[in-house]
C-alpha cells in the first residue's frame, strides 16, 4: 500500500506483470500484453477526455463572447457532448457518387491514429512514459504529419471540387507551418542535448526552457496552432469559407472523427508546449511521488490549453495569403534567427564564463527588437506602397 | 531495444480500431436510404458545373519545394544540435554559416516575388 502512493504506476504496472506471470506465461508473452493493455487504456483515455475537452472550450468561448454555453443537458452542461455524439452516431452516412471508397473511408482514421500515435511519446510523470525512445521530436515531427496526409486523403477522393481546393490549401497552410515548428523544436534538443522527450523533461532540473529560450517557446506555440488549424488559423474549414472545406461530403461519425482530431490535436499540442519548454512533470516531489508529476503535467497542459482556446476567442479569422506571408516572411526567419542565437548565447556563456540566463534572455531581447525593427519596416513600405497607388489612382480619376 | 516501438505500433494500430469501431457502430444504427439528389456532389445548392479535378496553381508546387528545402536543413540540423554538447565554438559557427546560406535563399525567394499568394 505504501508503494502505491509513492509510485502508483509502477505499482500497477509490476502487479500486473506478476498475476500474468503467475498464470505461467513467457517474459515476453507478458511484456507484450502488458504493453497492449497499456496501449487500449492510453488510446481510450485519451480519446474519452475529448469530451470534457470539447465541453470546456464550449464553455470558455461563451464565456469570452459574454453568453453562457450548454448548460442544460446534466449540470452545468457537462453531458452536451454525450448528446451530440449519440446524435451523429444516429446520422446516415451519406456517400457522395464517384468517390474514391478506399481513400474516403481511411481519412479520418488516419487523422485520428496521427494524433493518438504522439501520445506514446509524451511523458505524463517520471514512470509515466509509453515509448521511451531516442528519437522523441523527431517522431513527434513525423507523426504529426500523417494528419496532414489524412487531410490530403479526403480531399481528393470526395468527387467535390471544393473539397479539392480546400484539402490543398490546408496542405499549403500546414507543410509550410511545418517548418518553423521543426526548426523550434530543434532548440530544446539543442539545450537538452537529447532528442529524447524524458531527457528533455529532466535537463529543465534549474530552469524551464520557456525562460532560456523564449522565442522558440512562442513559435513553437503559434506555428502549432497553426498545424492544427484552429483559430486564428481556421480559414481552411470554417463554415462561413470555402463551405467546410475538404470535409464537405463527410457525414455522421465521420466527420465527427476531424472533429475529435482537431479537438485532441489542440490538447496534444499544449502537452507537448508544457513538456518541452515547461518542465513537464517538474515540480517539488515530484520525483518522489509520482502521482504529483502527473498532476502537474495536467495543470500546466490545461494552463497552455486555455491560452489556446483564449486566442480562438480574441482573434478575426486571418486570410490565406496573409498567414503565407505571416509563415515565410516573419515566421520561419525568426525562427532560424532564434536558433542561431540560442546556439552562440549557450556556448559564449559557456566559454566565457558569463550567467546563463542573463545570456539567453539578453540574445532573444535582442531577437525581438531586430524582429519589431524588420516589422515596422516592412510596414512602413507596404503603407508607402498603398499610398502611391492611392495618389496614382486619384490623379487618373478627375482626368477620366 | 525494439521494445519501445512494439508499443509504438500497438498504439498506432489501436488509433486506427478505435474509430473505426466507432464508423462501424454509426454505420450499423443510421438509416440507410440513398436517392440520386442526397448522393450528388454538394456545392451550395447548385448543380455541378465541369470536371472535379480541378487544375492546380503553381504556388501551391512553389510552396512545396520551398518546404523540402527547409525541411531537409532542419533534418541535417538534428543531429547537430544532438551532439552539440561536445563540439566548440567553431563548429557552431560553422552550423550557423549553413543556416546563413539557407536563409540567404530564403530571402532571394522573396526578393524575386515567388512567396505572394496571387
Amino acid at each position: 500500500m505504501d508503494s502505491f502512493w509513492i509510485d502508483p504506476f509502477s505499482f500497477i504496472g509490476s502487479q500486473l506483470a506478476a498475476w500474468l506471470t503467475g498464470l505461467g506465461l513467457a517474459e515476453n508473452w507478458v511484456s507484450l500484453i502488458l504493453q497492449l493493455v497499456g496501449a487500449l487504456a492510453l488510446g481510450t483515455a485519451v480519446l474519452m477526455l475529448t469530451f470534457l475537452l470539447i465541453w470546456a472550450e464550449r464553455k470558455i468561448v461563451a464565456r469570452i463572447q459574454d453568453r453562457l454555453g450548454p448548460n442544460r443537458v446534466g449540470p452545468y452542461g457537462i453531458f452536451q457532448t454525450v448528446a451530440d455524439l449519440l446524435k451523429l452516431v444516429t446520422k446516415e452516412l451519406i456517400t457522395p457518387e464517384g468517390a474514391d471508397l478506399l481513400p474516403y473511408n481511411l481519412a479520418p482514421l488516419l487523422a485520428v491514429m496521427s494524433v493518438v500515435g504522439l501520445w506514446a511519446v509524451i511523458p505524463m510523470a517520471p514512470t509515466l512514459l509509453g515509448a521511451d525512445i531516442h528519437v522523441g521530436v523527431l517522431y513527434i515531427v513525423s507523426v504529426g504529419s500523417i494528419g496532414t496526409l489524412g487531410i490530403l486523403l479526403a480531399g481528393l477522393s470526395s468527387n467535390n471540387k471544393y473539397a479539392l481546393l480546400g484539402a490543398f490549401r490546408t496542405v499549403a497552410l500546414m507543410i509550410s507551418y511545418a517548418v518553423p515548428m521543426a526548426l523550434a523544436l530543434l532548440v530544446p534538443v539543442l539545450l537538452a542535448g537529447s532528442m529524447s522527450m524524458q531527457e528533455i523533461v529532466l535537463a529543465q532540473k534549474g530552469l524551464p526552457f520557456l525562460l532560456l529560450a523564449p522565442v522558440a517557446a512562442l513559435i513553437f506555440f503559434v506555428s502549432s496552432i497553426a498545424e492544427v488549424g484552429r483559430a486564428p488559423f481556421d480559414l481552411l474549414e470554417a463554415e462561413s469559407e470555402i463551405v467546410a472545406g475538404f470535409h464537405i461530403e463527410y457525414s455522421g461519425l465521420k466527420f465527427g472523427m476531424f472533429f475529435v482530431a482537431e479537438f485532441l490535436h489542440a490538447f496534444t499540442i499544449s502537452a507537448l508546449t508544457a513538456v518541452l519548454f515547461m518542465g513537464g512533470w517538474r515540480g517539488p516531489w515530484a520525483e518522489q511521488y509520482t502521482a504529483l508529476g502527473f498532476l502537474y503535467f495536467l495543470v500546466k497542459t490545461s494552463l497552455v490549453y486555455f491560452v489556446v482556446i483564449w486566442i480562438r476567442g480574441s482573434f478575426p479569422r486571418i486570410r490565406i495569403d496573409q498567414m503565407n506571408a505571416l509563415n515565410w516572411k516573419l515566421i520561419t526567419p525568426v525562427a532560424l534567427a532564434g536558433l542561431v542565437v540560442t546556439a552562440v548565447a549557450e556556448k559564449v556563456a559557456l566559454e566565457l564564463g558569463a550567467p546563463r540566463l542573463l545570456t539567453h534572455l539578453a540574445g532573444n531581447a535582442l531577437l525581438i527588437f531586430a524582429a519589431a525593427a524588420g516589422l515596422g519596416a516592412y510596414a512602413r513600405a507596404a503603407r508607402r506602397r498603398s499610398e502611391l497607388l492611392a495618389k496614382a489612382s486619384k490623379a487618373e480619376a478627375p482626368a477620366g | 531495444m525494439l521494445e519501445p516501438w512494439i508499443f509504438i505500433a500497438l498504439l498506432l494500430g489501436v488509433g486506427m480500431l478505435l474509430p473505426g469501431v466507432a464508423i462501424a457502430a454509426n454505420w450499423l444504427l443510421s438509416p440507410k436510404k440513398p436517392n440520386a439528389i442526397k448522393q450528388s456532389t454538394y456545392e451550395c445548392g447548385i448543380e455541378t458545373v465541369g470536371e472535379t479535378y480541378v487544375q492546380l496553381k503553381g504556388a501551391y508546387y512553389i510552396y512545396a519545394l520551398i518546404f523540402v528545402v527547409f525541411d531537409i536543413e532542419a533534418v541535417f540540423l538534428f543531429p547537430w544540435a544532438v551532439a552539440y554538447d561536445k563540439l566548440q565554438l567553431y563548429m557552431v559557427l560553422e552550423a550557423v554559416l549553413f543556416i546563413v546560406i539557407l536563409a540567404a535563399g530564403l530571402a532571394y525567394a522573396w526578393r524575386k516575388g515567388v512567396l505572394e499568394w496571387v
